[in-house]
């Protein structure tokens, strides 16, 4: 039998049951379409935090004291193999590098603060006043810390949104002189709220210049350097730098690690990716079902035609023939039923996007070349079992109809 | 060219063995009638559907063409049946979905000819048995005796040696019957073997060699007319 023959055929028995077909069409399509739609979500969910994320500044790099040689385990928190502090002078002398736009040392702390009756625990962070852009923070009042050396300190201080509540309720605290341990800082401004960005929670903090810091928690350290490199392209060329200048001034000692927030982005991107993966499989299941559903009715489809079998048996039909036949016909309604699950699908998320315009909602590829594959193989592998029967049928016992 | 030597036929049914064929010979020549007939369960069916190679012999040998038929696999089976045979059904089994015409393309379709061949051969053959009007009727518009016809078409559009007809008129009306035996008649004084199994005594009788069968056995054989 010719092969256009045989897709012929198969073809005109699926348009002989209409009401089959519509009903196995409906169920691959369904299974492709919620492939296409959930891995639509996951795709979204990922880029919509990750294009955040780059909102924030993806040219950050962090630069921590000792060597963190394994994931967990905070780097240098080991008795008697206590990592040298970064200073304030290895922060200037990163600032050497023509990679490295801004710096920005910090350190942090708690300590008591108070305002008149009112006290409490707070933490501290002490920084310079580059901060403002290398966080891409706003004020709400006021101004950030002066543009001072970093090693002078001065008597000032910036607020979180939620200390400034605490402290002054609704009331202005722009002038207003706050006790922080030992000394006191006149308040400057007032961060706008911006929530947790980053490791901190701006809200709740209180900064102060570096030197003023450090000389209230009497360290003589940083806690961490922030670094900004020039571009993006750039980070890798610039953790270098970073690591060659400070091993350099640690006596050949590579006793720091460079983070960056590509690799938190990248982590971001892993786990949002497998959440897509993840949300496809469980999609790809009820094209499992569907496949299930095929034989069924595929099954069914030979005892109704069963006679039909026999007689083309008795016409010279091969078994091989019969079996090809009604693989085709499974393998024609999975891929018109992957087509129609693919439209629908493409509508759905077409749909969502209208809806959310925020969140780009946009099935990635693989999924629906994977969603369609799947469609045509279960097709294909649960097709061939009722196939089989058929092309075993004997033909005197099909021609009576047992 | 047919030549059937101690076949037995044997089916279980329940702890049963039938032997519905019982260590038959039979020999058919080229160009013969013959009518095949017998009671209900004598066997009838089953001489047909193994001479037919619908079926295979439990013993015993079948030499079709001088070649041993007995043992063929499936596919070369099909070949045989293929090039070989014309069958026609009490209940014709043509596909409802089909128009005359491509009923009666089927057997070359499955046998791969090129469209355009076959598509005229059809058109020939259903022109040789009077359907050359009806033909893109599906079976449902076509009468009885019409759908006879075109099973007919199909039975000898690959020009097959033997035609074997299983009760062809058992489903017709008196006329439209012997239309349909005029034809197949007509086919074989062109040259086709014929093997006619019926109930019906006036079918049987118009045959030239008249098998009677009892329990498995071919207990008469007779000819008459022009032998």
């Amino acid at each position: 039998m010719r092969a256009n023959d045989t897709s012929r055929l198969a073809f005109q028995s699926i348009r002989r049951y209409p009401l089959r077909t519509s009903m196995l069409l409906l169920a691959i399509a369904i299974g492709v379409a919620a492939v296409v739609l959930l891995t639509a979500v996951g795709e979204g969910a990922r880029r919509y935090v990750t294009g955040e994320f780059a909102a924030l500044g993806t040219h950050l790099l962090v630069v921590l004291p000792g060597k963190a040689e394994t994931a967990g385990g905070a780097a240098g928190m080991l008795i008697g193999a206590t990592a040298r502090d970064l200073t304030l002078d290895d922060a200037a002398a990163i600032l050497r590098s023509s990679r490295v736009t801004k710096i920005a040392p910090v350190v942090v702390g708690t300590g008591n603060a108070s305002w008149r009756q009112r006290q409490r625990e707070i933490t501290v962070l002490g920084t310079t006043f580059e901060m403002l852009d290398v966080q891409h923070w706003r004020m709400q009042l006021g101004q950030f810390l002066p543009q001072i050396d970093m090693d002078v300190s001065s008597p000032v201080c910036v607020m979180g949104n939620g200390v400034r509540h605490e402290f002054f309720d609704g009331a202005n605290p722009i002038g207003e002189w706050l006790r922080i341990g030992d000394t006191r800082c006149r308040v400057i401004g007032v961060l706008a709220q911006a929530g947790v960005t980053g490791p901190f929670d701006t809200d709740e903090l209180v900064i102060l210049p570096v030197a003023s810091a450090q000389a209230l928690f009497n360290a003589a350290g940083v806690f961490r350097i922030l670094a900004e490199a020039v571009s993006r392209e750039s980070m890798p060329a610039a953790q270098r730098d970073i690591i060659e200048i400070i091993t350099a001034r640690h006596q050949g000692e590579e006793d720091i690690t460079v983070v960056t927030q590509d690799a938190v982005l990248s982590t971001f991107d892993t786990i949002f990716g497998m959440i897509t993966t993840a949300l496809g499989g469980i999609a790809a299941v009820s094209l499992l079902v569907a496949g299930i559903l095929i034989m069924n009715v595929m099954l069914v489809a030979v005892s109704q035609r069963t006679q039909e079998i026999g007689l083309l048996k008795a016409l010279g039909a091969k078994q091989t023939e019969i079996l090809l036949l009604f693989v085709t016909e499974a393998v024609y309604l999975s891929v018109f039923g992957a087509v129609l699950g693919l439209t629908l699908g493409n509508a759905g998320t077409f749909a969502m996007r209208t809806l959310f315009p925020a969140i780009d909602f946009r099935a990635p590829t693989w999924a629906m070349a994977a969603a369609v594959f799947i469609a045509v193989i279960s097709g294909l592998l649960f097709g061939i079992l009722p196939a089989n029967r058929a092309a075993r049928l004997d033909p005197v016992q099909a021609l009576a109809g047992r | 060219m047919m030549r059937l030597e101690q076949v037995c036929r044997d089916f279980q049914v329940g702890d049963q063995v039938v032997h519905a064929l019982d260590h038959v010979d039979l020999v058919i020549q080229a160009g013969e009638y013959i009518s095949v007939m017998g009671p209900s369960g004598s066997g009838k069916s089953t001489l047909l559907n193994l001479l037919g190679l619908l079926d295979r012999p439990t013993s015993g040998t079948y030499w079709l063409s001088d070649k041993d038929v007995s043992a063929l696999g499936d596919s070369e089976l099909a070949e045989q049946r293929q090039r070989n045979i014309g069958f026609i059904f009490q209940s014709f089994h043509l596909l409802p979905r089909l128009s005359a015409l491509e009923n009666v393309e089927l057997p070359l379709v499955l046998a791969g000819a090129p469209p355009k061949e076959r598509r005229a051969r059809a058109r020939e053959v259903l022109d040789a048995v009077g359907l050359s009007a009806r033909l893109d009727h599906r079976p449902d518009q076509l009468s009885g005796g019409e759908r006879q016809r075109v099973a007919i078409g199909r039975a000898i559009v690959m020009r097959p040696g033997v035609l074997l007809a299983d009760e062809p008129t058992g489903n017709l009306d008196s006329k439209s019957g012997d239309e349909v035996i005029e034809i197949i008649e007509q086919l074989n004084r062109d040259g086709i073997s014929l093997l006619v199994v019926t109930h019906d005594p006036d079918i049987g009788g118009r045959a030239r060699r008249h098998l009677v069968m009892h329990d498995g056995r071919i207990v008469g054989d007779e000819r008459t007319g022009l032998q």
